[in-house]
């Protein structure tokens, strides 16, 4: 079943086109990894599907429904999204930033309900916050923000995650518990579309992937469809030595985090 | 640091000095007047001499710094929140140089002669007209830099306008009442100007009403808060006109009153745990104080001429700012 779907999504600043004619598809449980290089539109295409970027043409449909029917507030509800980088501009605390995610489900005069605590509390313990749920945080690591940012964005309980490069300059040990979270929400039923450049991870953690290029799809399905010689040297403009073995070996090694 | 307070808590320990001051503000002045005859005087009779004292010159004086000041710490806190800058002021996006320009014009063309209502008229349009251009020329999408930018160029124009109206001046005499006009002061206040002030104010309040859950989004960046259901610049527009009429309104009843929209937000931020939304009721609270103390201070200080409040309020703000840039450096990145 598919939850998102994007048709023919085509996008330019200016006269510099930034997607052409792209399609997308969210099925229910997955996790989808967008991957390419730099520059290839994964943002951008990321920022149409969460609504903060209107599409020059195609069709956005969440579920049977289309985009342009769905009320600003239902579809925050359902599709939460987790830009590159993200500033708190206030040295607000953990606590307080994870509350702002339930914002989409709150009454303009509405207090946080109890159903609202105890979602913040589950998700503060999942995400293995509570010793530092009262720190400001600008005084947190960068590890540590990843884990409050996406907590913020899992507390508002979305069917959709969209989240952009979530483990960027992480530690593997912080990538892995980043990428465990996301894996976990979407093993309830839940899906998210990821924004990777490591392909290990995306390996990993992706159940299919979709590769852009120039705005362009180049290559859409499951990992070994994907990841072949060809597609990486096209895409990133690499060139792997023996390389069909050389991908094997990139994606056969994996580490696992020591659980504390 | 301070921590945060529970905000009825907050709300109710600011309402108390609120009131307290407003009272102190009625019963003292640079006139001791016995308080319950002058009440009682009230009631019975309007036009006995206590009784007009306390009507017709205190009590405006008071309303009016009560009013102003919420106004100017509503919109601090509603600019910062918005445009994320610590450094943010109501006037930034034009509506306090504006509403000084409309209002000097006013002044210049000698029509607050004749009509009392064209001074704060002209401020409220020039307030509105400023804004407005600052809006226009940032454009409907644009950034926060964008914004300050505009809102800085409008008000160098703004200044540079008010300059040239004194340079041409025709007396000197129009001159120094221009000039002190613009330093703010409560003095001349009349219940006219208080209901003259009204309109603008309470509507530019009504408009923030509802904005704090919106601000409270945007401490994580325009697009995350836009993906939480925020439209943007509905928002945007919202802020500016309510800023516009609000401070508009202020400026044009009390000359330009500085620093109080600046510091207020940065002295009660930590209470508040840092949270946008929370931070504009306690922010207006807040600026009320300020000005009402700011207000009793110039009246019991013994000068000959009477020190203008806006004056008072920049000697006291400024050195108390820098303070606080000092004390939260390790904040401010």
């Amino acid at each position: 079943m598919s939850l998102l779907r994007g048709t023919a999504l085509s996008l330019s600043i200016g006269d510099q086109p930034i997607l052409e004619a792209v399609d997308i598809e969210l099925k229910k449980g997955e996790i989808l990894g967008l991957i390419g290089p730099n520059g290839a539109g994964k943002s951008s295409l990321l920022r149409c599907l969460a609504g903060s970027v209107r599409t020059d043409s195609g069709v956005l449909q969440l579920g049977q429904q289309r985009f342009v029917d769905i009320p600003r507030n239902e579809r925050a509800r359902r599709i939460a999204y987790l830009p590159q980088q993200t500033e708190v501009h206030w040295p607000l605390s953990v606590t307080r930033i994870i509350e702002l995610g339930r914002i989409p489900h709150l009454e303009p005069w509405g207090k946080l309900s109890e159903r609202d605590q105890q979602v913040i509390e589950s998700v503060i313990a999942d995400a293995d916050l509570l010793p530092f749920r009262h720190r400001p945080f600008n005084t947190l690591s960068g590890g540590e923000r990843a884990r409050v940012l996406l907590a913020r964005a899992l507390a508002a309980e979305p069917e959709i995650l969209l989240a952009d490069e979530p483990v960027a300059a992480l530690d593997p040990a912080h990538q892995l518990d980043v990428m465990e979270m996301l894996a976990e929400h979407c093993s309830r039923g839940n899906a998210a579309i990821v924004v990777l450049h490591d392909l290990r991870l995306a390996a990993h953690f992706c159940q299919r992937l979709q590769l852009l290029h120039q705005g362009c799809t180049l290559a859409v399905g499951k990992l070994g469809e994907v990841l072949t010689p060809d597609n990486l040297e096209n895409a990133y403009q690499i060139h792997l030595p023996d390389t069909q073995s050389a991908i094997d070996t990139l994606l056969n090694i994996t580490w696992s985090r020591i659980k504390k | 640091m301070l921590g945060e307070i529970r905000q009825s808590r907050l709300l109710g320990l600011l309402c108390a000095i609120a009131g307290s001051l407003f009272l102190f503000s009625l019963l003292f002045g640079s006139q001791a007047i016995p308080v319950f005859q002058a009440l009682q005087e009230t009631f019975d009779d309007t036009s006995s001499v206590l009784a007009l004292i306390l009507t017709e010159v205190r009590l405006p004086r008071a309303l009016i710094a009560l009013f102003a000041g919420a106004t100017l710490g509503l919109c601090g806190a509603a600019m910062q929140a918005m445009l994320r800058n610590p450094l943010a002021s109501p006037g930034l996006i034009g509506s306090a140089s504006g509403a000084a320009l409309g209002a000097v014009i006013a002044l210049y063309f000698g029509s607050a002669a004749l009509s009392q209502f064209s001074l704060p008229i002209g401020g409220i349009l020039g307030s509105l007209g400023a804004t407005l251009l600052v809006y226009l020329l940032a454009g409907r999408n644009a950034g926060t830099l964008t914004l300050i930018l505009a809102g800085v160029a409008i008000n160098s124009l703004a200044l540079a306008l008010i300059s040239l109206l004194l340079n041409l001046a025709p007396s000197p005499y129009a001159v120094r009442e221009i000039v002190l006009w613009m330093m703010g002061s409560l003095s001349n206040s009349s219940m006219d100007n208080f209901w003259i002030m009204l309109p603008g104010t309470l509507l530019g309040w009504v408009l923030l009403l509802r904005v704090g859950r919106a601000l409270d989004a945007l401490t994580l960046g325009e697009e995350t808060a836009q993906s939480m259901g925020i439209d943007l610049p509905r928002l945007r527009w919202r802020i500016f006109l309510a800023v516009a009429l609000a401070v508009g309104s202020a400026v044009s009843v009390t000359g330009a009153i500085g620093f109080i929209g600046l510091v207020v937000p940065h002295m009660l931020r930590p209470f508040v745990g840092y949270q946008p939304g929370r931070l504009l009721a306690t922010s207006a609270l807040g600026g009320a104080i300020l000005l009402l103390a700011a207000d009793i201070l110039v009246r019991l200080l013994p000068a000959q001429t009477e020190i203008k409040v806006g004056v008072v309020t920049a000697l006291v703000g400024a050195p108390f700012f820098l303070y606080l840039i000092i004390k939260s450096r390790r904040y401010i990145q």
